[in-house]
């Protein structure tokens, strides 16, 4: 019921945003679209703390400590970052660089979106798992064209294609998931495709055949979650769209990317009883961080460098997903949760500060805390917050990583370290002029919404001090679930 | 060398076909053309499919046959053909790398598939040795398409030439897949054509023309 709820919701919501049109009220349904979900998700996580782990719908959907948390998660930005492109939409009709023809669009899509994370989350099914990550993309391609500048069809055409081809590997990768399967499942089964099926079975999968598909699953989902060298969609996607779509995508889409391949690793590991795969996400993992860290320094759009920070944190995580063990997939799922969050809100404050600046380029932001006290302070918070200064939870998901980098990989540790410096300089560096310095912008038509921006960091500082026990609960079991050394 | 039945020698036949049309496709510089041998290459796949449904018996294959035919042979193709026609882009540049050339590299890449394809074959259930090396084959050859063509328009029919090399593993390789998963590939492959349909007109109308070099403005060291 809750998950039904969960699902119908969004796509009624699509469907009567894209009817309605350009409602006056319209961002407020899309608001009120979005808290229903949150609703819904948090019924369904009370479901699964008084049950324990749900199969539903003939075995489609299967609920468990890994997705439950992110499914919650998922919500709650999508309804902050509803909340938030309230004024800040309404600001960019006023300043004409969207037509209310197109905010309908914005709209529709937005739900769209929404509904297919939450599917390809709570499907049980790798087929529809797929389904859905390719609907997430065509969902976001509109919407990252938004503007229709030259800038933002280029970006949108890029992320379509290399998307597209990404995707149609994780296809292929899942097909060789059905065929080894087959043989042991039964050919004609509609259980071959099922995750839960499959991960009883894992063992007397063909290691060959796993192994390939492995690889063909990475390199589709990993182009969706930014992995170096298969980010280059990236950046462009998030500077070009509209700001509510950089914070949702790189706050939940990447996640979503992420979990996916998480799951095909438990399997195909499960299969091959050696560590390639997990080698694999350590490899990627870390060029990802390595290389971003550096690329941060070249950056002179705002949106832009804060993208290039989130390949930087998918790689940390996916390096932690590759490490193993409890004590690494535990603080991989809590970096999952807090950059979400915090990145999120940086998009927020970052995009309030570009509409008062009338621009991107981070050298023509300046004196945010004189203009406008709360949006300085959050860009200044968040910063710190993603950087990794404690209290925040990032803080805590970080020193839990390189710590158990120190036993597990120790080779690895003076490299992250590294590229965290670089990458504390590069946005320090930058950020601080932005927030001080001599004022130049102007005032908005109306007032930001920057409750988000402090909600969230609010709960980053709270998980980096208490995390509350049914969420420990969670990450516990599904880090044992993930499995490791 | 074991004896081929009636079925499977058709079924082969198949496949090979499926090969020529990817390597046919990979030097056609007419974007008209290359629909149309997109279409012939929807057509045989649904040949293949109802081969095969013949063969097992498969309920569920005739339903796959079926939507094979009404959007990669019918809609899809017509589609195109009318986003040609409005937009105007009837051939494509001469590709970043010369006909023979890709034909080349092309050979090298069909070897390199079926040594790929080795372990599959031999897991596979349908016993079509070829099949599986040829799907990859098609897989690699619409990528290497996609990598040298420089109009949009033969990018597009090059990312669904690999979802029919994709679609095609799939039924070589276990008979398909669920249906529930090869209505919603469908699904989206439908949905994909549609926003690239609006896609294209943005860039028209921005552009002028369908060039991708136009779009090569975000460099990283803007």
């Amino acid at each position: 019921m809750e998950l039904l709820l969960l699902l119908a919701v969004p796509i009624t919501g699509a469907a009567l945003l894209g009817i309605l049109g350009a409602h006056r009220r319209a961002p407020e349904l899309n608001a009120a679209f979005s808290l229903a979900t949150l609703l819904a998700a948090g019924a369904l996580a009370a479901r699964v703390i008084r049950h324990g782990d749900l199969l539903l719908g003939a075995e489609q959907f299967y609920i468990d400590p890994f997705n439950v948390f992110l499914v919650a998660l998922t919500a709650f930005v999508g309804l902050t970052t509803a909340l938030f492109s309230r004024p800040y939409m309404r600001v960019e009709l006023e300043h004409g660089r969207v037509t209310p023809g197109r905010l309908r669009l914005y709209h529709a899509m937005y739900q769209l979106f929404m509904f297919t994370m939450l599917l390809a989350l709570t499907t049980n099914n790798m087929g529809l798992m797929w389904v859905a990550m390719e609907g997430a993309t065509l969902s976001t391609v509109l919407l990252v064209t938004l503007y229709r500048t030259p800038e933002s069809l280029e970006a949108g055409w890029k992320y379509f294609i290399l998307c597209g081809v990404g995707i149609a590997q994780a296809l292929f990768g899942t097909i060789l998931l059905y065929v080894a399967a087959g043989k042991v499942l039964g050919a004609q089964g509609m259980t071959a495709l099922l995750w839960t099926h499959l991960d009883a079975v894992k063992s007397q999968l063909e290691p060959t055949v796993l192994a390939l598909a492995f690889v063909f699953l990475l390199i589709g989902y990993g182009t969706k979650v930014g992995l170096v060298p298969l980010h280059s969609w990236l950046p462009d996607a998030h500077a070009e769209g509209p700001t509510p779509i950089s914070a949702v995508l790189s706050g939940l889409l990447l996640n979503v990317a992420l979990y996916a391949v998480v799951r095909s690793k438990v399997l195909v590991e499960g299969a091959l009883h050696s560590r390639l795969p997990s080698m694999m996400l350590m490899g990627f993992g870390l060029l990802s961080v390595v290389l971003a860290s550096l690329l941060l320094w070249r950056q002179r759009d705002i949106k832009r460098l804060f993208a290039y920070s989130s390949i930087e944190h998918m790689g940390i995580a996916t390096f932690a997903f590759g490490m193993g063990g409890p004590m690494a997939n535990f603080a991989a799922l809590l970096h999952m949760t807090v950059h979400s969050l915090t990145k999120s809100s940086i998009f927020f404050t970052a995009g309030h500060a570009a509409q008062k600046a009338g621009t991107q380029l981070m050298e023509q932001i300046r004196g945010l805390i004189t203009l406008s006290p709360t949006v300085g302070w959050g860009l200044m918070l968040g910063s710190l917050a993603i950087l990794g200064v404690p209290p925040f939870g990032v803080f805590a998901s970080e020193f839990l990583i390189l710590t158990t980098a120190m036993h597990a990989q120790p080779w690895a540790t003076p490299i992250l370290l590294g590229a965290l410096a670089v990458a504390f300089a590069g946005i320090f560096s930058k950020v601080q002029p932005m927030v001080f310095g001599e004022t130049s912008g102007r005032r908005l038509p109306h007032p930001p919404a920057l409750l988000p921006v402090f909600a969230h960091l609010a709960i980053v500082l709270m998980l980096g001090l208490y995390i509350p026990p049914y969420l420990a609960e969670w990450y516990r079991a599904a880090a044992h679930l993930i499995g490791g050394p | 060398m074991t004896h081929l039945t009636l079925g499977q020698q058709l079924l082969d036949s198949c496949a090979a076909l499926l090969l020529l049309l990817s390597f046919a496709m990979l030097s056609q510089r007419r974007v008209v053309t290359l629909v149309n041998l997109y279409a012939v290459q929807g057509a045989v796949l649904t040949a293949a499919t109802l081969l095969l449904a013949w063969r097992t018996g498969e309920g569920h294959l005739y339903l796959s046959a079926a939507l094979t035919l009404g959007l990669k042979v019918a809609f899809l193709p017509w589609l195109l053909h009318r986003l040609i026609r409005r937009l105007g882009v009837y051939w494509d540049t001469e590709p970043l790398l010369n006909v023979s050339g890709t034909m080349l590299v092309g050979l090298v890449i069909v070897v390199f598939a079926f040594a790929l394809a080795q372990p599959i074959t031999l897991l596979a259930s349908t016993a079509t040795r070829s099949a599986v090396g040829i799907a990859v084959s098609v897989v690699l050859l619409a990528f290497l398409m996609m990598i040298t063509r420089r109009k949009a328009m033969s990018q597009v029919v090059g990312f669904l030439s690999m979802e029919n090399g994709v679609f095609f593993g799939a039924m070589s390789a276990s008979y398909g897949m669920p249906m529930v998963v090869e209505l919603g590939v469908a699904l989206d492959v439908l949905v994909g054509v549609l926003v690239l349909g609006v896609f294209f007109f943005q860039i028209r109308e921005r552009f002028e023309s369908l060039d991708l070099h136009h779009l090569e403005a975000l460099k990283e060291h803007e």
